[in-house]
């Protein structure tokens, strides 16, 4: 048994491999995509800031199993041909946006109104006490949430699975088909993807704590 | 864009999405059930337990909670049959691991909401002569369950959203049906914005539901 696992580790490294390059394009682009987003929801005009709304709203409300499949199967049926693993990927990314949304707003909201007017008593323009007031100190909010977020891009990169793309989910998946040690393997690839969420959970913890000091 | 939109096989294979919503909703609420008892005693264990007993409900807490749901319920379903001698249905499988998937979440849930409940409350219930257990059945717990209302709701939402990995083995609820559309007929785009209307509604109906319930019990300030 032991030989076996030994044997698919190189394989299983490979999937590994494609579990964090997928998790880490979806928690770049949502990251970026979330956060424009977010500013819109927050300062837009109504129009923007209905649009997100509804966008957020509508992809939190379903499963992102559900979103992935009308991505995958979806698009091509509209003539838009992306290779599995970018709609994958667009599919992962949109549901993180969402995410990324109401971090943004949860942290632009925690910042005391009177910091702003303040900022705009002393003559700044918009985009100053945006970048000079407002940013800086939502940053401290919105940090611990988002990397403790990212664990569910880690652990939501394993639906990508179901679409035929061989990350570590898939790779284990293949070795039991060829080894039938299901229970080895599954508790091997359990403690993997543990090994790398708790990391980054830890890591959300201590941030939480160091930046603890920040009050209404 | 060449694509037209046609519900009309969508409309005569329905049963399935509905059949599927159905069974959605069961294994959501069976589910939550059994996970807020696994949750509930685990919690008042901890809080009163010793260190090896914390460090093993504490594990168990992170281990499910930093773990895939898709590889836990192929664990359960297709892993731990071979190791013991047991056989069950596939959405027997399935609510187990949701159950114990929950019961990681409303642990936390609980623990917190415990050490939420005021201090002057348990000092007043042993000042009217209430014993330990009395105290926990008649003023911590009724305390408890008001104050984590909210996240129990919000728990049991997105668990009927997890419900949807039950079609990974094949449980014929809601995502699975419309699989099986998709599959079958081809109508994929209609599927899926029939399917996404259904998970919304029936989300937000709850979500609506249980803020209502909320409401009516919400904690004494």
């Amino acid at each position: 048994m032991l030989s076996q696992i030994l044997y698919a580790l190189p394989f299983l490294a490979e999937g590994f491999a494609l579990t964090l390059w997928v998790s880490l394009l979806v928690v770049v682009l949502s990251l970026i995509a979330g956060v424009l987003l977010g500013v819109g929801l927050v300062y837009g005009p109504a129009p923007v800031r209905w649009s997100v709304r509804i966008f957020s709203d509508t992809i939190r409300g379903i499963p992102i199993l559900v979103l992935m499949f009308f991505v995958y199967y979806g698009l091509p049926a509209v003539g838009l041909h992306l290779q599995s693993f970018w709609a994958a990927v667009l599919a992962l990314t949109l549901f993180k946006t969402a995410q990324v949304v109401e971090y943004v707003r949860g942290a632009v909201a925690s910042i005391p109104k009177g910091q702003s007017e303040a900022a705009m008593a002393i003559g700044l323009t918009f985009r100053q006490r945006l970048t000079s007031v407002i940013f800086p100190q939502a940053f401290r909010r919105f940090l611990p949430p988002w990397i403790n977020g990212v664990t569910d891009a880690v652990k939501g990169s394993a639906l990508v699975s179901l679409l035929g793309i061989t990350d570590l989910m898939q790779a284990i998946n293949q070795v039991i088909g060829r080894t039938y040690e299901a229970m080895p393997l599954y508790i091997l690839g359990a403690l993997i993807y543990f090994a790398v969420n708790y990391a980054l959970s830890y890591a959300s913890r201590r941030l939480e704590r160091r930046f603890a000091f920040i009050r209404d | 864009m060449g694509y037209t939109l046609n519900f009309n096989l969508i409309w005569r294979h329905f049963d399935k999405l509905w059949g599927g919503l159905l069974l959605s909703l069961e294994l959501a609420v069976i589910s939550i059930a059994i996970g807020i008892v696994i949750g509930l005693v685990l919690a008042v264990w901890y809080v009163s337990a010793g260190r090896v007993v914390r460090t093993i409900i504490a594990a168990y807490v992170e281990f499910i909670r930093n773990v895939p749901l898709i590889l836990l319920v192929y664990l359960v379903f297709y892993g731990v049959p071979t190791v013991v001698d047991l056989a069950y249905s596939a959405p027997t499988s399935f609510v187990v691991t949701l159950s114990v998937y929950s019961g990681a979440y409303l642990v936390e849930v609980f623990r917190s909401g415990l050490e939420a409940v005021p201090r002057g409350q348990l000092d007043a219930g042993k000042a009217i002569g209430l014993t330990p257990w009395q105290r926990l059945i008649h003023v911590r717990l009724p305390t408890m369950l008001r104050i984590t209302l909210p996240a129990l709701s919000n728990t049991f939402i997105s668990l009927f959203k997890d419900t949807s990995i039950a079609s990974v083995i094949s449980v014929p609820e809601l995502t699975y049906g419309a699989q099986w559309i998709n599959f079958n007929t081809f109508r994929i785009v209609e599927v899926y914005l029939v399917t996404t209307a259904m998970y919304l509604v029936t989300g937000y109906a709850l979500l609506f539901a249980l803020r209502l319930v909320e409401r009516r019990f919400r904690a004494a300030r």
